[in-house]
């Protein structure tokens, strides 16, 4: 089976030595940091042709994450599909519950290899947090999670987590108070404590090294369904599928297939309650090129290039830009973007919990909303992979909340989501 | 299009005037669009004729990451209050009307999403003398460094603390106008003390330009400006001065004064 450190083993695919996929990445950042970025990008240069690192990270991505992780075949779920086969790569079975862990054990030890003692991580769901929190925990580091004030409300779970795990959570309070907001905290913490911090960036995006990085951490996705698929089914999948925020679990299993050219690739983004209402977080989709954290990338900005607010249930995809690979592929055609909104996603995530007995995120089950169109779309003939990135432990309030299925005296008061039946607090699968 | 006497040509002037006086040339930072874009006019105009040689108009961005509270405070408020990036354009070009000398400070998308050639032609247009760029840097900045040359403004970019020798030279070539020395490793806001790092900064950078050099960053009373003009060339505030705005002209007025009275050595106390 394929192993972590083969992601980094370098691709048909890479930046330019400044980063740029095409007119997209690059740096766009403070002078103050470029050092910073600098060593990061050297030493990853180096730890990936180091026999030494290459060994800790697989041993630490099979012993201590659980990888690999399975492909299961969703026969029941598939029926919602229009037959078509529906594969799910499980990342949500990795330890922490989600791919993110697969990133973050990998600059944890680089953090170590540069000597630094402390990381700085932002988070929107707080699945990154969690992750990075855990490997802090493993590794010795001090860990300080910036997340937005509006995100610790809607993840609690995760932010408990984080302090059990012994980091520190600091809720941001200014603009949208969102993922957007913990990136900007994080750069303005970075610029103050580089001597002896690492900024552990949580998505494939933000200024080069970390678009290329974090897919290279990420890889292992692909890499293993791919083998896993053709081991089990001797043939390629017609597509794979993701969700897409800033993208890591999209360009993760996406990256390996590119060279296969009858493989459909499709990034969801979160489309809120509808990209034509603006309340959206579909940054491809509704988007135009500018330069935000770091890197040139698609981004919902107003006339004046000012970052618009976003919406999405999902905390992970609320955020106005997405990495600099997909707006390459996107451009090129090679994979295509496409909105599913709160209500798709949720009524995927109830029938993936009802029909295959899995949570998922709310992330993922954009994914999944995404697979049932496609599906029909291709037909029974078809096989899709789509990448399952998290479990949604984390998101049972939310979901609670969104069906009405806990008694709502026992939540905190807030609105009922629109399109809740105002009588029964109800809403139809 | 040349033009006689350039925004750079005009720049310089800041500079060597205050060096035959024998002191620092005082730089003054306000965002425009707060409290208003006319307030911000007020604002600015009374911090140049208490005794800023130049003014730094903060164009107001989303996202500023290389910001401290306190700025990200007025450039939130102006950005709720509806403020353009035209009405930045417009700020500098009446300051530029009464003879004041100004220069823009902005985050980078707003300009590319402007149109980097429309942003030169008319910043140039408007009288404005230049653009200090926080997040810019001169590797992605080939298309602006064009744009400036032709319309004669000066790309002022930022070395700090942590710049290699290698990048403080590559830096110093691509600047023009004046050379921003940040003068701690940090965000924008007032600070006790100058860092040391700032005359260590100043001086390797020295080795590598003729430039002049404005510190920036931590500055917020007469006595610190004294400081920082013993070995730099400019001293550039902005935070306190936001700070002093929230009280208003008069505040304005009274700390520029005192920061005016410091570049020449004459603050005595504190």
């Amino acid at each position: 089976m394929t192993s972590a450190s083969q992601g980094l083993a370098g691709t048909a695919h890479e930046p330019d030595d400044r980063g740029h996929f095409g007119p997209y990445g690059g740096r766009f950042m403070p002078e103050a940091l470029i050092a910073a970025v600098d060593e990061v990008a050297a030493e990853y240069e180096k730890a990936r042709h180091d026999p030494e690192f290459l060994a800790e990270l697989d041993r630490l991505q099979r012993d201590y994450a659980g990888r690999p992780s399975p492909v299961t075949d969703a026969r029941r779920l598939a029926e919602h599909a229009g037959g078509a086969r529906i594969l799910l790569k499980r990342e949500d079975l990795n330890h922490t519950g989600s791919h993110k862990i697969n990133n973050v054990l990998g600059q944890a030890l680089l953090t170590k290899r540069m000597g630094k003692r402390r990381v700085i991580a932002e988070t929107g769901a707080g699945q990154h947090g969690v992750a990075t929190a855990t490997a802090a925990a493993l590794m010795g580091l001090e860990c300080q999670v910036y997340m937005g004030e509006v995100d610790t409300e809607r993840q609690a779970l995760n932010v408990a987590r984080m302090r059990l795990l012994g980091a520190e959570v600091v809720p941001v309070t200014t603009g949208s108070r969102t993922l957007k907001d913990a990136l900007n905290e994080a750069y303005r913490d970075w610029v103050s404590s580089v001597g002896h911090t690492h900024y552990i960036l949580g998505t494939a995006a933000g200024p080069h090294p970390f678009p290329r990085m974090v897919r290279d951490f990420h890889r292992v996705i692909g890499l293993e369904a791919r083998e896993q698929v053709l081991a089990a089914y001797d043939r390629l999948p017609d597509a794979v599928v993701a969700c897409v925020g800033g993208g890591s679990n999209a360009i993760g299993i996406f990256h390996p297939f590119l060279d296969d050219a009858g493989v459909r690739l499709v990034g969801y983004e979160a489309a809120g309650d509808g990209v034509e209402t603006g309340r959206h977080a579909a940054s491809i989709t509704g988007g135009s090129p500018g330069a935000l954290h770091g890197a040139m990338s698609y981004l919902l900005q107003d006339a004046d290039g000012q970052t618009l607010e976003t919406h999405s249930i999902s905390a992970g995809l609320d955020y106005p830009g997405v990495g600099p690979e997909h707006a390459f592929l996107a451009d090129a055609g090679r994979a295509t973007y496409e909105p599913v909104t709160d209500a798709e996603a949720m009524d995927a995530f109830r029938l993936l919990c009802r029909t295959e007995g899995i949570i998922p995120a709310i992330e993922s089950a954009h994914a999944i909303a995404g697979a049932l169109r496609l599906g029909r779309e291709l037909g029974p003939d078809a096989t899709i992979l789509v990448n399952l990135s998290g479990r949604g432990d984390k998101d049972v309030d939310t979901a609670a909340r969104w069906f009405g299925v806990v008694d709502p005296e026992s939540l905190p008061t807030e609105e009922p989501p629109p399109g809740t039946d105002a009588q029964t607090g109800e809403r139809e699968l | 299009m040349t033009r006689s006497v350039t925004g750079v040509d005009r720049l310089g002037e800041v500079f060597t005037t205050a060096k035959a006086e024998d002191r620092a040339a005082l730089i003054a930072y306000l965002p425009a669009g707060y409290p208003t874009v006319k307030g911000s006019l007020g604002l600015l105009t009374q911090a140049l004729e208490a005794g800023a040689d130049l003014v730094e108009v903060g164009l107001p961005y989303s996202d500023p990451v290389l910001d401290g509270p306190v700025i990200q405070h007025a450039v939130d408020a102006a950005l709720k209050a509806g403020v353009r990036v035209r009405d930045t354009l417009e700020v500098v070009e009446q300051l530029a009307a009464r003879g004041g000398r100004a220069v823009v400070m902005t985050y980078w998308n707003p300009v590319l999403r402007y149109g980097v050639d429309a942003f030169a032609r008319d910043l140039a247009s408007a009288g404005g003398l230049g653009v200090i760029t926080p997040d810019l840097v001169p590797d992605e900045g080939a298309g602006w460094l064009d744009a400036a040359g032709r319309e004669g403004l000066a790309p002022i970019f930022l070395v700090a603390p942590s710049s290699t020798d290698e990048r403080i030279a590559a830096t110093t070539a691509a600047t023009r106008g004046f050379l921003y020395a940040a003068s701690t490793m940090g965000v924008t806001g007032a600070r006790d003390a100058v860092s040391d790092t700032a005359t260590t900064l100043v001086e390797r950078a020295r080795t590598h330009t003729d430039l002049p050099i404005g510190v920036g960053l931590g500055v917020r009373n007469g006595a610190q400006a004294g400081e920082v003009a013993r070995f730099a060339d400019g001293v550039i505030v902005g935070s306190a001065l936001v700070s002093a705005a929230e009280h208003g002209r008069a505040a304005v007025a009274r700390l520029t004064t005192e920061l005016a009275a410091g570049v020449r050595g004459q603050h005595t106390g504190r």
